[in-house]
């Protein structure tokens, strides 16, 4: 039979020597080793003082966005309920009154707009869905809790600050990835 | 005159008694946070470093923890015995600091206080036969457990305590032979006096004991009693709360007493590398007597970082694998050591 690869290794079977057998020689090889990794950098990331960077790519809590007016952008169109394969949205559209005009952009908007937390697989099928930039998946995830009813965000916890009141805070949740639309 | 007592030295002694003790259990707990870290560093991780400067409360911490768990006795076990088996473990693990010379004789109030609790004629006798009780511990508590897979620790813990020791004796009966008495201060001070550690002489009888203390300590790679995965941490399974501490503990303890005896043995005590100390306190430097215990701990923490050492690189061996390096590897060569040692002490004193 033709070999996969060169790297395979006969079986050495005849018994150890005696001082072998001692194994000491490769005991003292293997703590060899283990006193190499002792003076070696560590690995570990010491988490709340110190955050691993994420990836541009990475996925995690999604924030409803605002243009740069500090209006909503979602028109509670349904799409990204619709595209979410979890089933984590649930939303119940309103219209928009007169003199509401800067709340939000379109004439219809989000009067409840809830994700689920705990169904949510980040997948970010949402935001490829959306028409109208509303929604991102930033770089933040999920805290611990103690209660499933938690882990339900609704509009407070998702919309992005303010980007005139709190422009810092704005910036902070909108991250590198949430693209801030100018004009219709 | 028989009621003449000494009361000073009874003062004396029980003050060295609650020191060293309290000694032991400190250095026991540190062995924990030491554990912890060094296995941590072996593997690039950190370990504990939360509770308080790097991690240093740790310790408190997991007493704290211990305390405060659930204490549960099985309802089919031996009541009794299964109280008794932790004991046991840890007063056999307590018992033999006694016998260890500590240091020389240093001068407190006037008095001189010898460092050492009792030198009794048949020192390394007395720990030999304290540290084999300590099978006992393992025994009793895996019997009572009346669970099999404690059963079966324990009389793997047993058989392979009995194993080792043998190989323990005869590497040690080679030392004798060329100190000429069981007494552990004579022992140190013969060392001290020539300069020369007993390990120089004894190199190959020195390896058969350390690895026999590895064995009589259940530390990896003789950690059988406790096989944590095929037997479930075996003896003590059954155990929680401080029942379970003391178990632990008393490891730590044998650890560092098995370190000390050691260091007394084959790399001179309490003795100062390069130094001649008879000298100095010839010309009056008896505070050199209080570098001598410090020494010693330095020798041991040395012992006890092997310990660990050896735990975090090397994986357990197979039973067979134990029971043939025990009698067929250990005792024949403890036995060559033995009579080539005798021999020689022969043919040089002629
Ligand atoms: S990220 Fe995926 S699973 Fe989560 S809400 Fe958006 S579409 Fe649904
Ligand atoms: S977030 Fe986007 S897709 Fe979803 S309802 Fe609002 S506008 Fe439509």
């Amino acid at each position: 039979m033709e070999r996969l690869t060169n790297r395979a290794k006969a079986v050495e079977r005849k018994p150890m020597t005696f001082l072998e057998s001692l194994y000491l020689w490769n005991i003292a090889k293997g703590m060899g080793i283990t006193l190499k990794h002792f003076f070696k950098k560590k690995a570990t990331i010491s988490y709340p003082e110190q955050k691993r960077e994420f990836s541009p790519v990475f996925r995690g809590l999604h924030v409803l966005n605002r243009d740069e007016e500090g209006r909503e952008n979602c028109t509670a169109c349904g799409l990204c309920a619709v595209a979410c394969p979890a089933e984590a949205i649930t939303m119940e559209a309103a219209e928009r009154l007169p003199g509401e005009e800067n709340l939000y952009r379109e004439e219809k908007y989000a009067a409840k707009y809830e994700i689920n937390m705990l169904r949510c697989i980040f997948c970010g099928l949402c935001e490829e869905a959306c028409p109208k930039d509303a929604i991102y998946l930033s770089e933040t995830f999920a805290p611990a809790n103690y209660q499933r009813q938690t882990f339900i965000y609704g509009k407070p916890d998702l919309l992005i600050p303010h980007p005139k009141e709190e422009p810092e805070l704005y910036a902070k949740a909108a991250g590198g990835r949430v693209v801030v639309k100018t004009g219709n | 005159m028989l009621l003449a007592i000494d009361w000073l030295l009874l003062l004396e002694k029980l003050v060295l008694i609650v020191i060293i003790v309290s000694v032991s259990l400190v250095i026991a707990m540190y062995e924990t946070y030491a554990e912890r870290k060094i296995a941590a560093f072996m593997q690039d991780r950190r370990g504990p470093n939360r509770a308080g400067p790097f991690g240093l409360l740790q310790p408190l911490a997991d007493g704290g923890k211990l305390f405060f768990k659930e204490e549960i006795i099985p309802n089919t076990s031996n009541k009794f015995l299964f109280i008794l088996g932790p004991c046991l473990a840890m007063m056999t693990a307590m018992m033999t600091s006694a016998v260890i010379p500590w240091g020389g004789t240093v001068a407190v109030f006037g008095r001189s206080v010898s460092l050492q609790i009792a030198d009794i004629n048949i020192g390394i006798l007395f720990v030999f036969g304290v540290v084999s009780m300590g099978v006992y511990g393992i025994m009793i508590g895996g019997w009572a457990s009346n669970n099999k897979f404690s059963l079966l620790a324990a009389l793997r813990g047993a058989s392979q305590m009995i194993s080792y020791e043998l190989a323990m004796g005869l590497s040690l009966i080679a030392l004798l032979m060329m100190t000429g008495s069981l007494r552990l201060s004579v022992i140190v001070d013969q060392q001290m006096t020539s300069g020369v550690w007993n390990v120089v002489y004894q190199p190959l009888g020195f390896l058969i004991f350390l690895v026999c203390a590895f064995a009589e300590c259940n530390r990896t790679p003789f950690d059988l009693p406790e096989a944590e995965n095929e037997l479930n941490f075996g003896y003590h399974q059954e155990y929680s709360s401080m029942k379970l501490g003391f178990y632990l503990f008393a490891e730590y303890i044998n650890m560092f007493i098995s370190s000390v005896i050691m260091a007394t043995l084959y790399f001179g005590g309490y003795d100062i590398p390069f130094v001649n100390e008879a000298a100095l306190i010839a010309k009056g430097n008896n505070w050199i007597q209080w570098i001598g215990p410090l020494v010693l701990i330095i020798k041991v923490g040395f012992f006890i970082f092997l310990f660990m050492w050896v735990r975090w690189t090397i994986p357990r061996f197979r039973y067979d694998q134990l029971m043939n390096l025990g009698w067929k590897k250990l005792i024949p060569l403890a036995l060559l050591n033995m009579v080539l040692t005798g021999a020689l002490v022969l043919w040089l004193k002629k």
